[in-house]
């Protein structure tokens, strides 16, 4: 295998990285704050990305310039489902979160089943076959793009969480919610916040991937795996390591369908999973459990 | 339990025999093989509290064994019920002591359960051995040394006796002491080992017995419609599926999974006659689900205690 196809995978593995490390961002942070997998994450990055492209086919609005419009949207979404749905549900047992949001998965899934049917649909934007050579290789613009805005958007969430006072709230709830609270702080408030921020980040994710990507129900079901690979390999909870775990996991599942072939190839995000879990469950980067 | 109740069960679970409609029996049918797989989820994500979401793993690998018996080996199926339990067991054994040896529980034994589901999904696919993603075909060989029926009411019987099977290991765990045990871990897993329960050695069983029994399901499955594919076998609607009948009938209870299987096949079949629009039967389920956390958290059987207290 001569040396250009190796690097043009490596290349094309970081971009889809960094697509990944997107949606991955909400996962870790709702798993950091609230301490649950959030099963629903794979779900609310189909209905979101539903949202941006019956945007951009009814109204004509261009995903890219519709992000702050689906990420708004995503955030009321998010925040009303904890407030509404996941938090009374769950009284805030572990088992019964875990299954709140399973649960919710499924409604979702199936709503859009019914609402959409299962076809597949593709949006082509201008950019959607858009190149750029850099000597021997060829990037696609639109992961390029969304490259850039998922490193732009880890540091603004990381800034969000270390810098503000809110961040400084949700960072105190999700350490001693009962501490936060004797300060004055409502911890199902933060959380709700926490949830809504996540669910926002899966707007902007759908908004950079839908140039890229089909749109159909079961869409969400190829980035659960992926997005839940990362969030454990940096450490759940970890902005940092949501980042290099997904460009990590994009260069593997890229070298690994290189490697193993089409069919095969997938089953290299599965076992680094799985060895993750079982030698090493803080992550990379991650503190204790 | 009093005789009439047993009685009572009795002639519900042999009424089907008595009905001339395929149709019904089949919705029996289905009813009785959900109620038989949630009782193999419940073994040890009820009684033991180990919430799994990937446990189609074991009941893909006893389809495929029936299915490689069938095609590939000629070995009579019969033959494929205890050879899947015994893979069906080892998987069981191999994935719970790897995962309760590195200390994975809640949430994290979840994922790991359904990223073990979704190796075996990939190598199903891939693999020429297991026909790939077009799955594999059973010949027709109708009669009973070939385990194959045509009239559905057979069919029936043999998943009755699959879910008596399950009630019976069911009944026998929750009077034992490695029941006992096993509630203890999941109850309070520090007290448990401070009372010298072996956790990994007993949760390790519990998963083991589990993988066996959801195996026969993988068998019986595969010899009534005599196809088998890496979605049927590892998608991880099932998961879902067998998860979902326990929490709504009550998980870590006897006759949870089978009060859960009546209830959603009820739910189903009624929404489906009034709206057809594929998706909205299982959306129900997911609504049924959060309201049955929300609501009642001991699933439908605690329903009695609810109302004896009320």
């Amino acid at each position: 295998m001569s040396g250009e196809i190796i690097a043009a995978a490596l290349v094309n593995g970081l971009l889809t990285g960094g697509v990944y490390a997107l949606v991955a961002l909400g996962l870790t942070l709702i798993y950091g704050v609230l301490h649950i997998v959030n099963f629903a994450h794979g779900s609310l990055l189909m209905l979101a990305m539903f949202a941006a492209y019956l945007m951009a086919t009814w109204a004509g609005i261009d995903p890219y310039l519709g992000l702050p419009l689906v990420a708004a949207l995503m955030f009321a979404v998010g925040w009303g489902l904890y407030r509404f749905v996941i938090g009374p549900v769950s009284r805030g047992e572990d088992r019964a979160l875990l299954l709140a949001t399973l649960g919710l998965a499924v409604v979702l899934d199936n709503l859009a089943l019914v609402l959409f049917t299962g076809d597949t649909r593709q949006l082509e934007t201008p950019l959607t076959f858009a190149m750029w050579q850099v000597g021997p290789l060829l990037l696609s613009v639109p992961k390029l793009i969304s490259f850039a805005v998922a490193l732009v958007l880890a540091c603004v969430l990381w800034a969000f969480m270390a810098l503000t006072d809110t961040g400084r709230a949700i960072r105190a709830v999700a350490r001693e919610p009962e501490g936060a609270r004797l300060m004055g702080i409502r911890p199902q408030r933060m959380f709700a916040l926490a949830y809504g921020i996540g669910v926002a980040c899966l707007g902007a994710a759908a908004c950079l991937l839908l140039p890229s990507f089909y749109v159909a129900p079961s869409v969400g079901n190829v980035f659960m795996l992926v997005a839940f690979t990362i969030v454990v390999l940096g450490g759940m909870g970890s902005f940092p390591g949501a980042m290099l775990g997904g460009l990590l996991i994009g260069v593997t599942e890229s070298l690994g369908g290189l490697f193993l072939g089409e069919s095969l190839g997938p089953i290299c995000i599965s076992v680094v999973f799985i060895a993750v879990l079982l030698l090493r469950p803080t992550g990379l980067f991650g503190a204790a459990r | 339990m009093s005789r009439m109740a047993w009685m009572g069960i009795a002639v519900l679970a042999l009424a089907p025999f008595a009905l001339t409609s395929q149709y019904l029996v089949n919705i029996a049918m289905l009813t009785a093989f959900s109620a038989f797989l949630g009782q193999a989820w419940n073994l040890s994500g009820g009684f033991g509290g180990l919430t799994s979401f990937g446990h189609t793993a074991f009941f893909g690998l006893g389809a495929y064994v029936a299915a490689l018996f069938a095609t590939r080996w000629g070995i009579s199926p019969w033959l494929a019920l205890p050879a899947a339990a015994a893979l069906g067991g080892l998987a069981g054994a191999v994935i719970g002591f790897a995962s309760f040896r590195a200390g994975l529980r809640g949430s994290y034994f979840a994922l790991v359960t359904l990223a073990f589901a979704e190796v075996f999904h990939v190598l199903a696919t891939s693999l020429d051995f297991t026909g790939g993603g077009q799955g594999i075909n059973l010949p027709l060989k109708l009669g009973l040394a070939n385990f194959q029926f045509v009239d559905r009411r057979a069919s029936y019987a043999v998943v009755l006796a699959l879910l008596t099977l399950a009630m019976a290991v069911a009944f026998r765990l929750r009077g034992s002491r490695f029941g006992a045990r096993l509630a203890a871990i999941r109850e309070n897993e520090d007290a448990a080992r401070a009372l010298g329960v072996d956790i990994v050695r007993t949760k390790t069983a519990a998963l083991a017995l589990s993988g066996a029994v959801t195996a026969l399901g993988g068998v019986v499955y595969c010899q009534t419609y005599l196809f088998v594919d890496p979605q049927i076998a590892f998608g991880v609607e099932r998961s879902v599926e067998m998860l979902l009948v326990v929490m709504i009938g009550g998980a870590g209870t006897v006759w949870g999974p089978v009060l859960g299987a009546i209830a959603l096949h009820l739910v189903a079949d009624t929404s489906r006659a009034w709206i057809a629009t594929p998706g909205f039967a299982p959306m129900l389920y997911g609504v049924v689900l959060l309201a049955i956390i929300g609501l009642l958290p001991g699933g439908i059987v605690s329903l009695r205690e609810r109302l004896r207290r009320a």
